[in-house]
């Protein structure tokens, strides 16, 4: 074989480091194959079981590509890859009888443990059925279901705090080894990352426990292996699985005595607080004593709901107003450019002006007095809007007359005015 | 005022959390957060709450699919997704009020016709998942450098029967509630930018959870500040 260097700078037979952490609920991990990421969780359920298997609980394997994983994979979508992979766990784990699914039995033909396992792809970098197979394994080997006890007909299920759950009972522990083989398998190399997957060849995957038991094996990408090289593939999955075996056991251990001794556990504990990128805070108070005045305060504050205005309030003749109306700065930028015009009587009519932008109600035929208030959604006064420069000229010279016939009714004008410009 | 003197807002709520909490539920867990822990997403993030953990993933601006495009904004997806099964009803509930409040922060116009999807994976779920999803989904956008308006924050409260209030609940303390509150706060004016409410509550216990939760953003955002001070303390 030849020597060769590898992107990651790993050499041939090299696996990348492999990481494992431990959540706080029982059958929940993390396990990390260089930057493949994948979260296992083991659930548990009482079902009936199958017609045909009447004494045997269920396993249920599922793994899902997320979209955080990788861009390419769609939710809720099933590919070709995934069935693949789903197939090929299953086959490793459910077909090779690593756990032993007659003490699974509640009650024959009609209560049996169903086990599921929820497989998360976090990051895709190469090699998911290894960091799968693995995730799969500890974190079945970590999960604890709920103690029951059968007498007569009757079933009892022990919560964790009258009695501690029950580990499964697992005979041994597959675990999958890839091989990615390139130009027609003149190269090999073990644990191919997402780079090395893309331009391989063909794939061999072997699962294998620490006895060299062979549980599954599968060939794909069509390329054609001599007896030889299936040979010394298995021989090195040997000696992997059994250094992956060994990794495995020691994290549980590791877990099992923080979690007897009552030390801190979990993935809080799992966080590298050296790295730069995580950072920790400890239990905070807060103080919450003020928050009652507080509340008080902004209830206090808080205006009654106003009874609806249903009827057309007449301020003066010639405007009138529907509703509460919302402040319109328009009509007081207006008023603040035309300041400097200090003419006689042109203040009242941009007042009057600036109301009737207020209310939103066009009256028409403002110069007559008498004339009956009309409101209208007339084009005028979308005029008036769009054509902030040209309308309030016009209307001003059409009410200074009517204004000055209107003295007694500028007072209660301008004091609304006044109001508003308080507020 | 706050907004003016942000220095000076600072230290009066670190004095005011040393006088002391007055009752045992109004405190916050202890948080711990990692941002950039995955390779593919353009940004990531782990964010703790106690024992409550989500792991959120953030691609984006990225290339749109065409059916999706907006043709003068960005479009923004949520994905949450369950740890045991299938994502059921639940979880499109809260992807909603999560793609609500990010829409409101995050300034899509700058990248019209593109993508930003944000993806968040349950881990563990002991009390205030919402709360830890919504900080899970703010320091992503934040590591994956998405223009936003304001940061944001959530906030779990509790009315217990007796009318204590609890911040930021255990899976525990949900359960015994008689209503649980979360608010989803931003941290320029601190203003309330979704809520979401289940139980019976009056409108007094709405103010104080309100108030509660504003004391408490001040925190979390305190938590954001310094740890991507520390992040940025090498360059």
């Amino acid at each position: 074989m030849f020597c060769l260097q590898r992107l990651d700078g790993r050499q041939t037979y090299d696996y990348r480091n492999i990481k494992i952490s431990f959540g706080t609920d029982y059958g929940c991990c993390i396990v990390e194959l260089g930057k493949t990421r994948v979260l296992g969780q083991v659930s548990c359920e009482l079902v009936s079981p199958k017609l045909n298997r009447a004494t045997e609980g269920i396993l249920f394997f599922n793994l899902e590509l997320s979209q955080m994983a990788a861009p390419a994979f769609e939710p809720g979508r099933q590919s070709d890859l995934l069935v693949k992979l789903n197939r090929l766990l299953e086959r490793c784990l459910r077909n090779s009888k690593c756990i032993d699914t007659e003490s699974l039995c509640v009650v024959a033909g009609e209560k049996v443990w169903q086990i599921r396992v929820d497989l998360h792809l976090l990051n895709h970098d190469g090699n998911i059925i290894d960091a799968a197979s693995i995730a799969a394994i500890v974190a079945l080997c970590h999960f604890r279901r709920p103690d029951v006890s059968v007498q007569g007909d009757e079933v009892t299920l022990y919560t964790p705090e009258e009695r501690d759950p029950v580990p499964l009972s697992i005979h041994h522990m597959p675990i999958c080894v890839s091989f990615a083989f390139f130009q027609q398998g003149t190269y090999l190399l073990v644990d191919p990352n997402e780079r090395e997957e893309r331009v391989m060849d063909g794939l061999l995957v072997i699962a294998m426990n620490k006895h060299r038991e062979i549980c599954t094996i599968q060939s794909s990408g069509g390329i054609m292996l001599l007896k030889d090289q299936v040979l010394r593939c298995s021989k090195i999955a040997g000696v992997k699985v059994l250094e992956i075996t060994e990794l495995i056991q020691k994290a549980l251990e590791n877990d099992q005595k923080v979690r007897k001794e009552g030390g801190k556990f979990g993935f809080a504990e799992s966080i590298a607080s050296q790295r730069i990128t995580a950072f920790k805070m400890e239990k905070a108070p807060i103080d919450t004593s003020d928050v009652e005045e507080k509340a008080e305060e902004i209830i206090a504050e808080a205006e009654p709901p106003s009874e609806v205005v249903s009827n057309p309030v007449l301020w003066t003749p010639g405007t009138a107003q529907i509703g509460e109306g919302i402040e319109n700065s328009w009509g007081d930028l207006e008023e603040s450019e035309k300041e400097e015009e200090d003419e006689d009587g042109t203040d009242e009519a941009i007042i009057l002006d600036t109301i009737k932008m207020d209310t939103g109600v066009e009256v028409s035929n403002i110069g007559s007095q008498d004339a009956p208030i009309v409101l209208s959604d007339s084009e005028e006064e979308e005029m008036i809007i769009l054509e902030p420069d040209k309308n309030p000229k016009k209307i001003r010279t059409q009410t200074i007359s009517a204004k000055q016939e209107k003295a007694p009714s500028k007072k209660p004008v301008k004091k609304r005015k006044k109001k508003r410009a308080a507020n | 005022m706050e907004g003016a003197l942000p220095a000076d807002a600072k230290t009066c709520a670190e004095s005011g959390t040393e006088s002391g909490p007055r009752g045992p539920g109004c405190s916050l867990r202890h948080f711990a957060c990692e941002q950039n822990l995955l390779s593919r997403p353009d940004g990531s993030a782990s964010f703790l709450q106690g024992d409550t953990s989500v792991l959120a993933g953030v691609y984006g601006p990225a290339e749109v699919k065409v059916s999706k495009e907006i043709f003068n904004k960005a479009t923004l997806e949520v994905i949450l997704r369950p740890k045991i099964g299938l994502p059921g009803v639940a979880e499109k509930s809260r992807e909603r009020l999560i793609r609500n409040t990010c829409e409101a922060v995050v300034l899509g116009t700058l990248h019209p016709r593109t993508s930003i999807t944000v993806v968040l994976q349950v881990v563990s779920d002991a009390g205030s998942l919402l709360a830890c999803c919504l900080n899970a989904a703010c320091m992503a956008l934040v590591d994956a450098g998405v223009p936003m308006r304001a940061l944001f924050c959530g906030v779990t409260c509790a009315l217990n029967s007796d009318g204590t209030l609890v911040l930021d609940p255990t899976a525990k303390q949900e359960k015994e509630a008689r209503a649980v509150l979360t608010f989803a706060l931003d941290s320029v004016e601190r203003k309330l930018l979704m809520s979401t409410t289940k139980g019976l509550y009056s409108a007094a216990e709405l103010q104080q959870c309100l108030a509660a939760a504003q004391a408490a953003s001040q925190h979390v955002f305190r938590f954001y500040r310094e740890s991507l001070q520390r992040r940025y303390s090498k360059s």
